[in-house]
């Protein structure tokens, strides 16, 4: 083959791989359902979640037994009142407060005893009962916080009133970093644009591959000249493209519909995001290579995508809690490496020593995606 | 018009199971995911990572620390010994808390002044920050109690006694477990019943069944007969390995469970459906099925409570079969709630059902282009 011949044939690949995109391009905007799922979708889940998804409890209905009214006790109750964190009804009685919480009308029976104001100021100390509703644990839990919180802010407010400090042998002084206010919504935000720009990554191209595989447009594109590489690449530059598009609207929002502060650098969220962009397009690939059928497809993508995104990932559940084969099993899910660089980036800043390890294992898993679907996908027929 | 029912049914089945992958597919990932899912969906915190920068020294503050390693939600991965090590751990998550304690710590203990620890936590994941920082509140509380039996100081002139009822634990794994149920059931129904309309509009055998005697109800009916019994039995088998290989307590009746579980398959078989008569391609239908799910899901109350979203959101979540679902699933598994008081959850679904159906039963004769 003589020079002349190479460059041409170098020329066609290029000829044809923009002729690939431009094809996929087209198919990408006369169907308007993949314009959806990358643009409207990010808009529509954001807001959703964005407003929806909170773990913070405000306004939790309790029930207020008290079965003595006193000074003392008219105190205490008021402090529940004032908090923001709380709706108190009072009730005449236990038996009344108890059919409340097993209907589900409050969460919580704060108790005071008749006995509550002599017990205070006399022998002490008197006791007061909190029944929560242990069903949605982890709000049963927020709620004994608060109620704590209550409780000990009255008892110092007490002390101070009569004239003397409180016998605290030692006082908690708690100081949250990154998240001074423990808003959920600063850490649940990153982690949906995790959780959103994977349905968008795998999700799109494992449907549309598989609906080539299915269809058998892929057989007609491999009589063409066209290289099985070719093809892949012309496919993968405009989702690539369409992804970046809707990481963009989705960090726009983030930052300045929820408030969510952006600490790190815009070129370390970019470059990140790409990298996390291309691990996802290669398992979209890999399911639709595996699967060349579009409801397998549609359902690997769910299950090996989406779902882990959203549990496995940390965006919702501590890893550091999970069990430590599951903990292991965590590795394999690349939303995982993507939700701890996001919630990093966004609220502690361009911290290294989580990036680097995090990117490098995007870095390796977007090497094994896209090299295994391109051995898997030959240029054959079965 | 029940023998032309069943031949549809029939034909539904082959066309669902006839393929190997999709039999996997259909039974495989769902029990999987209960397994893995029943595990890492918790909301407890265990081991967590801590660090120590102690620097007073003494007996007092060595106890302190001992409460804490003692404790199954802490473990301790450090020592710090300069005020520039903190940084370092707590911005690279080595460690979610440092407790610091103080030089003067246990003079002023001893002098009976309140000696002041400051615990750092890593507000990353704020949900985590605020279960470390209650479990760390709980641990000095039992410190103090100590310390005052020990040198004779008098308590608060009023305590807490605080109960947990049905769940005196507080384990959050009876709560997902019990509520995984609804998802997986949701999700494997919706994908059975948002392809079936789909695949044959894309294959062109829809006009095909709608000149064959079957009347529109009829194949509305034979259409949901299979995600209905597949949606039936993938259900009742997560139900017990629910509570078989997890020990989620069942307290309520079982009819109580499969009438919920009855209609809330029916609501979103209907949903499923509706998708599936309104897509022209089976991408559209996938597409649809997930644009419903991901919201379904997530407004559900299955991860976060429904009572914390704004009032506009909330209002949403009445449009969500998953919604009633979850509350009946806890309800019945967890409080053992009588089929009377779920009756306000049992009629939405079976509204929201019978809509769907009708518009898709209407979408599969007006629908054409």
């Amino acid at each position: 083959m003589n020079h002349e011949n190479r460059s041409s044939v170098r020329g066609g690949a290029r000829m044809r791989l923009r002729g690939l995109m431009r094809k996929e391009a087209l198919q990408i905007l006369r169907d308007p359902s993949s314009l959806a799922i990358a643009f409207v979708m990010p808009v529509v889940l954001l807001l959703l979640f964005g407003y929806g998804v909170s773990l913070d409890a405000k306004h939790v209905p309790i029930a207020l037994v008290v079965e003595q009214p006193s000074a003392a006790a008219a105190d205490f109750t008021a402090s529940f009142r004032r908090s923001p964190y709380f709706e108190p009804t009072s009730m005449a009685n236990l038996q009344a407060a108890e059919r409340a919480l097993v209907a589900g009308r409050v969460n919580g029976i704060v108790h005071l005893r008749a006995d509550f104001e002599t017990r205070l100021d006399g022998q002490g100390p008197a006791p007061i009962q909190v029944i929560v509703n242990g069903v949605d644990a982890n709000t049963a839990g927020i709620v004994k916080g608060y109620v704590q919180g209550v409780w000990s802010n009255w008892l110092q407010r007490r002390a101070e009133a009569a004239g003397h400090e409180l016998a605290m042998p030692v006082r908690l002084e708690p100081r949250v970093w990154f998240n001074p206010d423990m808003r959920s919504r600063d850490y649940l935000v990153p982690g949906l644009v995790v959780v959103i720009m994977t349905l968008i990554g795998a999700m799109l191209t494992a449907l549309v591959m598989a609906r080539e595989w299915e269809r058998g447009t892929l057989e007609a594109l491999m009589v063409t000249p066209v290289t099985i590489r070719e093809i892949l690449i012309g496919k993968l530059v405009p989702y690539f493209v369409l992804g970046m598009g809707s990481m963009g609207l989705s960090v726009a929002m983030a930052v300045w519909l929820f408030d969510v502060p952006l600490r790190g650098s815009f070129a370390v969220l970019a470059a990140t995001s790409a990298l996390f962009l291309l691990v996802a397009l290669g398992m979209g690939l890999l399911i639709s290579v595996v699967a060349k059928n579009q409801f397998v497809a549609g359902m690997l993508a769910l299950v090996t995508t989406f779902l882990p995104a959203f549990i496995l990932s940390g965006f919702i559940f501590d890893i550091n809690s999970m069990p430590v084969a599951i903990q292991v099993l965590t590795h394999i899910v690349a939303a995982r490496y993507f939700v701890a660089i996001l919630q990093t980036l966004f609220l502690a800043g361009d911290v290294w020593g989580v990036i680097l390890p995090n990117a490098a294992a995007l870095v390796v898993m977007a090497a094994i995606f896209l090299g295994l679907s391109r051995r898997k996908s030959r240029k054959r027929l079965e | 018009m029940w023998a032309r029912i069943l031949t549809l049914v029939i034909k539904e089945f082959l066309a669902l199971l006839k393929d190997k992958r999709s039999r996997i597919v259909i039974i495989v990932p769902p029990l999987a995911q209960l397994v893995v899912f029943g595990y890492a969906a918790t909301f407890d915190l265990n081991r967590a990572p801590f660090a120590v920068y102690d620097e007073d020294g003494g007996a007092a503050a060595r106890e302190l620390v001992a409460h804490f390693e003692g404790s199954s939600h802490f473990a301790r991965v450090a020592t710090i010994r300069r005020e520039a090590q903190v940084r370092p751990l707590l911005d690279n998550r080595d460690a979610l808390l440092v407790i610091h304690i103080p030089r003067r710590f246990e003079a002023d203990l001893l002098a009976g002044d309140p000696a002041p620890v400051q615990v750092l936590l890593d507000g990353r994941n704020s949900n985590t920050a605020m279960l470390a920082l209650n479990y760390s509140r709980e641990i000095v509380d039992q410190f103090n109690e100590q310390w005052r039996e020990v040198h004779g100081q008098r308590g608060p002139p009023a305590v807490l006694k605080m109960r947990a009822w049905f769940n005196p634990n507080l384990e959050s794994r009876w709560f997902i477990v019990s509520g995984i149920v609804g998802l997986l059931t949701l999700v494997v129904t919706m994908l059975v019943t948002s392809l079936s309309v789909a695949r044959e509009r894309e294959q062109g055998t829809f006009d095909q069944l709608l000149v064959t005697p079957l009347r529109p109800v009829e194949i509305l009916i034979g259409k949901a007969i299979p995600g209905l019994i597949i949606g039936t039995l993938e259900a009742s088998l997560i139900i017990l390995l629910a509570v078989v290989w997890f020990g989620v307590p069942l307290r309520g009746e079982l009819p109580t469970l499969y009438t919920g579980l009855i209609l809330f398959l029916l609501s979103g078989i209907g949903v499923g459906l509706m998708i599936s008569s309104l897509a022209v391609t089976l991408q559209q239908g996938l597409l649809g099925a997930f644009l419903f799910m991901v919201p379904a899901i997530i407004l559900s109350g299955f991860a976060t409570p429904i009572a914390n979203m704004p009032v506009v959101v909330q209002d949403i979540t009445y449009l969500n079969p998953a919604r009633y679902f979850m509350i009946v699933l806890r309800g019945v598994f967890l409080e053992g709630t009588s089929f009377e008081v779920l009756i306000p959850q049992f009629w939405p679904m079976l509204v929201i059902g019978l809509v769907a159906l009708s518009l898709a039963g209407w979408l599969f004769r007006h629908r054409m282009y």
